[in-house]
């Protein structure tokens, strides 16, 4: 299953460039973000919502029950990001959004992730093997935030910057111990890999609203941190002898709202019950 | 399990391999404080032990440190030793502490 082929179609295979070029964010009438800030902190916080949400689906049906709480866990860390950036972007965008409504009452084309992290969890090694790649990214990422100059952003940054350490640790001994572990937890993780690999790309790709940011120091160059990502991949998927698919496909579109079919199933589920009860606390 | 029957049915008799090695976890919840037992975690490694370790037993808390150790390597004293090693013997007054006067400002005894 090396060309991503397989359970996880994303419905815009085929496709991958020619609409990239002249995409352009639905708030801007040029390529850059009418509010750049806003917008940059609905990608870092998409990211974080979405593959939370996707980790808490594990809730109850965990591998052993310590997972099943590590998962949760880390699911929680997420969501938590997710809120406290959510929530900033409200007040950013000043248009009497908050969290709740920035994270129930958005439409997938609306959402900002990469689509790696939108992606069903698959068997343990897949949602492994996506945590991993995305924590080895969310490390160095959270890094250059903690010292941005908006101190908002900076103090969530350097809180999650914690949290995004210990997930790395979690997911990198996983990979080591599922791909160096049994002949079937190998082929498992391996597979996991093919699937899992070519949507790691978007992880690093820029567009004019990421530069605009980057010009503000409230953003992070992405490209910069491919090499030091790099050898972390590297050296974990080497010590767990899994090979790194050598593959051309690669998936994009996420931070416009060019999104697999499965974020909006997944969004369907975690939004209805705001939806059908709107307001309601507990 | 295996498609063995016979050790389908009695359980007991070896630990499955699908069943990872038992760790016992302690928790330290502040300098200089002991290291209390918590409770024990399934791992594979010592690494992943204590991994387990941090999200079962020290997440919440206010832990600043934890110990894991294989529970194979704790050596347990077997319920018949308990009179021989815990019989307190009560008739023996002179060996408890009690006649001394413990000073008035001495805390943490």
């Amino acid at each position: 299953m090396t060309d991503g082929n397989g359970e996880l179609s994303t419905g815009n295979r085929g496709s991958a460039d020619h609409w990239i070029a002249g995409a352009r964010p639905s708030t801007a009438t040029s390529g850059v973000a009418e509010n750049v800030l806003f917008e940059y902190l609905l990608r870092l916080a998409d990211d974080r919502l979405v593959l939370g949400h996707r980790l808490s689906e594990w809730c109850g049906h965990g591998p052993i029950l310590e997972e099943d709480i590590a998962l949760a866990n880390i699911a929680l860390d997420l969501v938590g990001q997710a809120s406290m950036l959510l929530k900033l972007a409200g007040e950013v965008e000043g248009k009497g959004r908050n969290e709740d409504t920035l994270a129930y009452f958005r439409d997938a084309v609306a959402f900002r992730n990469v689509q790696l992290v939108e992606l069903p969890n698959g068997d343990f090694a897949a949602t492994i093997v996506r945590q991993f790649l995305f924590d080895a990214w969310d490390v160095l990422v959270l890094e250059r935030l903690s010292s941005a100059p908006n101190e908002s952003l900076a103090g969530i940054a350097a809180k999650a910057l914690k949290e995004a350490k210990y997930h790395l640790r979690h997911s990198a001994e996983w990979v080591r111990m599922l791909g160096d572990g049994t002949a079937e937890s190998h082929a498992r993780a391996q597979r996991a890999l093919d699937e899992m690999w070519p949507y790691a790309g978007e992880l690093f790709l820029m567009d004019d609203t990421d530069r605009a940011a980057i010009a503000t120091g409230n953003g992070v160059d992405v490209e910069a941190l491919r090499a030091r990502w790099q050898q972390t991949v590297d050296q974990v998927f080497g010590e767990a002898t899994l090979t790194i698919p050598r593959n051309a496909f690669a998936p994009r579109g996420g931070r416009i709202g060019r999104h697999t079919e499965h974020l909006g199933r997944m969004l369907a589920d975690m939004q209805s019950l705001a939806r059908a009860h709107p307001g309601a606390s507990w | 399990m295996t498609n063995d029957r016979s050790a389908a049915t009695t359980p007991a008799a070896s630990t499955p391999e699908t069943q990872w090695d038992l760790w016992e976890v302690f928790t330290q919840e502040g300098a200089g404080a002991p290291h209390e037992h918590a409770g024990s975690v399934h791992a594979t490694t010592a690494e992943h032990a204590m991994q387990n370790a941090r999200d079962v037993y020290a997440r919440r808390g206010k832990v600043v440190s934890l110990w894991v150790v294989p529970t194979t390597a704790i050596v347990a004293s077997a319920p018949s030793d308990a009179g021989p090693l815990f019989d307190p013997g009560n008739d023996k007054a002179y060996r408890h502490p009690q006649f001394y006067k413990v000073p008035r400002g001495v805390r943490g005894l």
